[in-house]
C-alpha cells in the first residue's frame, strides 16, 4: 500500500506540476457550473434549496473527464517504454494499479471538493437537507471510482491515449445509460439483470439520499472487477 | 549475489527468443553479453529482473528465485531505449526511484548526491529529464539504476549515445562497480566488451554460442598461431621452401612476392618465431617484419553469428 502512495504521489505531482491539474479542474467546474446555474435545468426554478440538479450534471460531466483523467495513466507508460522501468523496480503490478487509481480518485475528489461554493450558496437561499447532500457526493465519489477503474482497464489495453479514451468511454456508457435502456426493453430476469448492472439506478438511488449497502457493494464491485481486469492485463505485459 | 540462470526458454509465437540458455555470473565479475539484434540478448535481461516471465527455467540470484518479485530490490537495472519520465527533474526523479527501491528514508539525500557525483549530473541536475541531451539522460538512468547501490547490475546498452569521454568515464564507473557487485551489461560495441568485461557470452538467434575471456575466444578461433614476415635480400622462392621445411610449420603462402611478404602458420601449439630468426641469420636474410596475426573480436563474432 506505501509503494501504491509512492506511485500515486508522483501522478499527482506530475498533474498539479504542469497544468493539465488545474486545466481539469476548471474545465470541469465550468461545465458543471453552467449546466448547474445558467444553462438547463435551472436550479432556481426548483422552487426547493437542494443540490439535485448539480448531482444530475455532475454525473455527465464526469462521465466524459473521467476516460480524460485515465486515459494516459497506463497506455502512456507503455507508449514511452517507462512501465518496465517501474514494474523492475520494487513494486508489484498490484501496487502499481492501485497508485494510478488512488491517485485518479484523489483528482476527481479535488475537482469536486471545488464545488463546495455550490453547497454554500444552495444553504444561503433555503434550508438544505445537509444528509441527503452528503449522500449525492458519496454517490458522486463512487461512481466516479467505478469509471476510473474502467478507465484505467481501457488505458491497459491499448498504447494510445486516444484509443484508451474511446474505448473507455464506450465501457462505461452502457453503464452510464445503456444498461438501464436495456432493462426498460427486456423483460423477466434479463430486465432484473440489466438493472442490476445499470450504474444509473444505483447512483439515483444514493443521490436521492439513500446509502444502501446494496448500492455501495455495487460499486465496489465494478471498481473490484475494473482493477483486477487492469492488474490482468499489466502482467500479460502485452 | 551471484546470478544463476538454468535452462531459460522463452518463445513469442513459434518463434524461440531465447533457447535453453543456462549460465552463471559471480560478483566481482562483468558479463558481456554480446550478440546481433534480435538474439535474445534484451528478451534475457527481462526474464532476469522479472518484467517478463519465461516459458520454462529458472533465475536464481543469491540462490533465490527471481519469480516472485522478491530480489527486485537487489537488482538494478538499465533498460533498452533508456525509458524516463521526460517530465520530471533530475533530483526528483531519483528521489522518487530510491523511495520506491527502499532506501531508507535519511539515506536518501546522501545517495542521490553520490549519484549526482558519480555520474556527473551536478550541472544538469536542476533540469527536467525532458530538457536533456542524450547524453545526460543515459547518465540520468544509470543513476537510477544504481540509487539503491544494488548488488546486481543489469545494464542493456549502457554507453549508446555517449560521446567518446563519456564512453570512457563510464566504462571506468562500470568496471569500479564490478569488482564488488555482479555485472551484466550488453552491448554490440565490440571494443567495449574488450575493455570493460572480464568474460564475453555470445548469443545468436537465442542459443549460447560462445563463452569465455576474450583472450579464450580469440585462442579458440584461432587454434594456430600466424605470422606475417617481410624479408629483404632473399629470393621469394626459396625463401618459402626454406621455411616450409622447419619443422614447427604448418603451412607457408606467399602473400606477395616482389616485397617477399609472407604469412606463416604454425602446427598447433607450436610457435615458429625464434625458427624463422634462426633461418634467417643464418641464410643472411634481413628480417624486417614479424607480425603476429590476431584474430580480431569482430571475425570471431561474425563467424559465430553469420549464418
Amino acid at each position: 500500500m506505501n509503494k501504491a502512495w509512492i506511485i500515486a504521489r508522483r501522478e499527482l505531482d506530475a498533474w498539479f506540476d504542469s497544468l493539465v491539474a488545474y486545466i481539469i479542474i476548471v474545465a470541469f467546474l465550468a461545465f458543471s457550473g453552467i449546466f448547474t446555474w445558467i444553462a438547463g435545468a435551472d436550479i432556481f426554478l426548483r422552487q426547493q434549496a437542494d443540490l439535485s440538479v448539480f448531482f444530475g450534471v455532475a454525473r455527465w460531466t464526469l462521465f466524459f473527464f473521467i476516460p480524460a483523467i485515465t486515459m494516459r495513466l497506463i497506455a502512456e507508460e507503455k507508449r514511452a517504454g517507462t512501465i518496465e522501468l517501474v514494474l523492475t523496480k520494487n513494486v508489484t503490478d498490484r501496487d502499481f494499479v492501485l497508485g494510478k487509481f488512488v491517485a485518479s480518485v484523489l483528482m476527481v475528489a479535488i475537482a469536486l471538493a471545488c464545488t463546495l461554493p455550490y453547497y454554500a450558496t444552495v444553504a444561503m437561499l433555503g434550508p438544505v437537507d445537509h444528509g441527503a447532500t452528503l449522500s449525492g457526493y458519496v454517490g458522486l465519489l463512487l461512481l466516479s471510482a467505478a469509471y476510473i477503474a474502467i478507465g484505467l482497464f481501457a488505458s491497459s489495453l491499448s498504447n494510445n491515449q486516444i484509443v484508451a479514451f474511446l474505448l473507455a468511454l464506450f465501457i462505461s456508457i452502457f453503464f452510464q445509460f445503456l444498461f438501464d435502456v436495456f432493462a426498460d426493453n427486456t423483460g423477466g430476469w434479463l430486465s432484473r439483470l440489466f438493472d442490476m448492472l445499470s450504474a444509473m439506478r444505483h447512483y439515483d438511488s444514493i443521490a436521492r439520499g439513500v446509502i444502501d449497502s446494496k448500492d455501495l457493494i455495487y460499486f465496489l464491485s465494478v471498481c473490484f472487477v475494473g482493477l483486477a481486469l487492469t492488474e490482468w492485463q499489466v502482467g500479460k505485459r502485452e | 549475489m551471484d546470478i544463476e540462470i538454468r535452462h531459460l526458454t522463452k518463445s513469442y509465437g513459434p518463434q524461440k527468443a531465447v533457447d535453453d540458455i543456462s549460465f552463471a555470473v559471480r560478483p566481482g565479475e562483468i558479463l558481456g553479453f554480446l550478440g546481433p539484434n534480435g538474439a535474445g540478448k534484451t528478451t534475457t535481461m527481462k526474464i532476469i529482473t522479472n518484467y517478463i516471465q519465461p516459458d520454462s527455467g529458472e533465475v536464481l540470484i543469491g540462490g533465490r528465485s527471481v519469480h516472485d518479485g522478491s530480489m527486485k530490490r537487489y537488482i538494478g537495472y538499465l533498460p533498452e531505449h533508456n525509458p524516463l519520465y521526460p517530465e520530471m527533474n533530475v533530483i526528483d526523479f531519483l528521489r522518487w526511484c530510491a523511495e520506491v527501491q527502499d532506501v531508507p528514508r535519511e539515506h536518501i539525500p546522501d545517495r542521490i548526491r553520490e549519484m549526482v557525483r558519480v555520474c556527473g549530473l551536478d550541472r544538469e541536475k536542476h533540469k527536467k529529464i525532458g530538457e536533456l541531451s542524450k547524453g545526460y539522460r543515459q547518465r540520468v538512468g544509470l543513476a537510477q539504476a544504481m540509487i539503491h547501490d544494488p548488488e546486481v547490475l543489469i545494464l542493456d546498452e549502457p554507453t549508446t549515445g555517449l560521446d567518446p569521454n563519456q564512453i570512457v568515464e563510464i566504462r571506468e564507473l562500470i568496471r569500479k562497480l564490478g569488482r564488488e557487485k555482479t555485472v551484466i551489461l550488453s552491448t554490440h560495441i565490440l571494443p567495449e566488451v574488450e575493455a570493460t568485461c572480464d568474460r564475453i557470452l555470445i548469443i545468436n538467434r537465442g542459443r549460447i554460442v560462445a563463452d569465455g575471456t576474450p583472450e579464450t575466444l580469440r585462442r579458440q578461433a584461432q587454434g594456430q598461431q600466424v605470422l606475417r614476415i617481410r624479408l629483404e635480400e632473399a629470393d621469394p622462392d626459396e625463401a618459402v621452401k626454406a621455411i616450409m621445411a622447419l619443422p614447427s610449420v604448418a603451412s607457408v603462402d606467399l602473400v606477395q612476392a616482389e616485397a617477399c611478404r609472407i604469412e606463416v602458420q604454425s602446427k598447433p601449439e607450436a610457435t615458429s618465431n625464434r625458427a624463422i630468426f634462426e633461418l634467417c641469420k643464418e641464410r643472411g636474410w634481413v628480417l624486417v617484419e614479424m607480425v603476429p596475426f590476431e584474430t580480431r573480436l569482430e571475425d570471431i563474432f561474425r563467424n559465430l553469428t553469420m549464418n
